[in-house]
């Protein structure tokens, strides 16, 4: 039993040791410059993370700009609002979305999705909102906002999960003080259940952002694969998980591959560091409660 | 709370509205939120369902431009490959989940349960990178096998999690009975305790299968794919996920279709699984699993 426990430390161990190991022909090469330029240019062996990192970070934010009112919204509904009866059903229909692989997402996303964005939603946004830069351009339907629409509908069952746990989580009498004092059902939720649920809420919320950084097959078939950093929303662009996933098994040369590896320590280090902030802002919530945040 | 419509009477007329407004828009966020689910399957179904057939079932890919040919070895591929990762997942994990829960209230045990949690949140794509450092350079060739320990690692956070917290479930009393007739603690850890949880970690353990299932990004580079049929765990193997992802950023429209097939025999067994766990664990001792 203690080797199989072990062998998780081992594992992990491991996975760090092979990260680092294998990307140190490019951390030599580049050193902190890597992550700097927007240089990628395999033929010439020059190698800049920026613009993989710029499409993480925007496509992800996007995601949580889109999914966290929504995902709060639903949890409240369910858990505090909706009848009895149609709990359970709604409940099940949003832990089965995060049963959806993402390959399946990113299938669904090329052919139907990506066309509604083409087709309706970009032309609406170039024209109430060009002015903000963020909506010019040609109208590929793939691109950043693809990602970020994906992204946001994948994270969201996350979000929605770990919000109803922490708000299961706040004590019954806090609900009850606050009615007694006349306050009406939203002003309960509000004051009562949100307020004190905070913290986890914010958990729940990096705990999407961990997984919307990471994030690979659903992103890599719509965001367009494209390395450059463009302001407009409509433009193809990249992430780091799709450079790993399109460019890995085709990487020519040693350099080449130990700076494809050498974006994958740096993902691993970004999801590390987000999911520990995230548990211990649930934990603190939950009071050391297990918190599955796996739940399909 | 609608049992207050006396106070609600003499409420200020901002103040209700604000209530109405708030549940209005928390439902019309579950709708919005269901919509794309429902939009999902619909397509799956309504695109995919053309496709299916038995040859579809059966046969591998055919040769681009020809019409015909399915998914077959994919589907044997992703049995195999999943096969493997539960030989490497589930008694690792469940080892390891036995451990945290009867051994684990110290330093150490905090400490694994840390690295379980890191290993979780670890992007799948990563740990596909490992595998193929560890693995397939040192057999210089692609495999089902490094596929299968892929998918395997994958498993284990989810697995050891369930396990433990199942067995924490499991009352005091129980382990105390068992130890009171004079059997040694590792023996009442596997045929008591571990035996009165077993309903709740099946439960887990098919959670954590049904999540790698459809995991295609640590397949990329281990088990690579394969149009052939192939069953030996030694050579590079086709899975579902994997060919759904060719076939979907293919040109070719016949292509489109067969991954829109693929897709819903891949959905219908995962949630069939899913759906099984609920039975499984609204029927079991342990209840509140799923």
């Amino acid at each position: 039993m203690l080797l199989c426990a072990l062998s998780v430390l081992g594992i992990v161990a491991l996975v760090v040791t092979e990260l680092v190991t294998r990307s140190k022909l490019s951390l030599h090469e580049f050193g902190w410059k890597f992550f700097f330029s927007s240089q990628w240019d395999p033929v010439g062996g020059e190698f800049g993370a920026l613009p993989f990192i710029y499409g993480t970070l925007v496509s992800s934010a996007l995601a949580l700009l889109l999914a966290v009112p929504l995902a709060i919204g639903v949890a409240v509904f369910i858990n505090e609002m909706c009848p009895a009866g149609l709990r359970r059903t709604i409940s099940f229909l949003v832990e089965l979305l995060a049963a959806i692989p993402s390959v399946i997402y990113g299938l669904w996303a090329i052919f139907v999705l990506a066309p509604i964005l083409r087709n309706h939603v970009q032309p609406f946004l170039a024209s109430t909102m060009g002015w903000t830069g963020l909506f010019t351009g040609p109208k590929y339907g793939i691109g950043m906002l693809a990602a970020g629409v994906i992204l946001a509908i994948m994270v969201l069952p996350i979000i929605a999960s770990i919000t109803r746990e922490v708000m299961l989580a706040v004590p019954h009498p806090q609900r009850e003080a606050v009615l007694a004092l006349g306050a009406t059902r939203w002003e309960m939720i509000r004051i009562g259940v949100l307020r004190n649920a905070r913290a986890g809420i914010v958990g729940g919320v990096i705990l999407g952002l961990g997984r919307a950084l990471g994030e690979t097959m659903a992103v890599t078939m719509v965001i367009g694969n494209t390395p450059q950093i463009v302001k407009s929303l409509f433009a193809p662009a990249h992430s780091m998980a799709s450079v790993i996933a399109n460019e890995f098994s085709e990487a020519s040369t040693d350099l080449y591959l130990s700076a494809v590896i050498e974006i994958g320590l740096a993902l691993f280090i970004i999801t590390l560091i987000v999911n520990v902030i995230a548990r211990a802002l649930v934990w603190m919530t939950t009071g050391g409660m297990p918190v599955r945040a796996d739940v399909q | 709370m609608s049992s207050s419509g006396f106070t609600l009477g003499r409420l200020s007329l901002s103040r209700r509205l604000q209530d109405r407004l708030a549940t209005m828009a928390a439902a019309a966020a579950a709708v919005i939120v269901l919509t794309p689910l429902l939009a999902i399957f619909g397509y799956l179904v309504v695109k995919g369902v053309g496709s299916l057939s038995w040859s579809f079932l059966t046969h591998p890919p055919a040769p681009v431009g020809e019409a015909g040919g399915g998914v077959g070895n994919g589907i044997v591929g992703s049995g195999i490959i999943l096969g493997i990762a539960c030989l490497i997942g589930i008694p690792l994990g469940v080892g390891a989940g036995i451990f945290l829960a009867e051994y684990g209230r110290n330093r150490l045990g905090y400490f694994i349960r840390f690295t379980a949690d890191v290993l979780n949140g670890v992007p799948s794509i990563v740990i596909g990178i490992a595998v193929y450092g560890v693995v397939v350079m040192r057999q210089k060739h692609f495999s089902a096998f490094a596929g299968g320990v892929a998918l395997g690692i994958m498993m284990i956070p989810t697995v050891t999690r369930a396990t433990e917290e199942m067995l924490l479930m499991v009352p005091q009393s129980i382990r105390e009975a068992a130890l009171a007739l004079g059997i040694p603690q590792w023996r009442s850890t596997l045929s008591v305790t571990l035996r009165v949880a077993t309903s709740g970690v099946i439960t887990g353990v098919m959670l954590a299968f049904a999540r790698v299932a459809g995991e295609t990004a640590p397949l990329l580079f281990t088990a690579f794919g394969n149009q052939f049929w192939n069953t030996k765990p030694n050579q590079p193997m086709a899975a579902l996920p994997l060919q759904i992802y060719t076939y979907a950023i293919s040109p070719f429209d016949e292509w489109h279709r067969q991954a829109w097939a693929a897709s819903l025999v891949l959905i219908a067994f995962i949630v069939g699984t899913v759906a099984m766990v609920r039975w499984i664990a609204g029927r079991g001792m342990l209840k509140g699993a799923a």
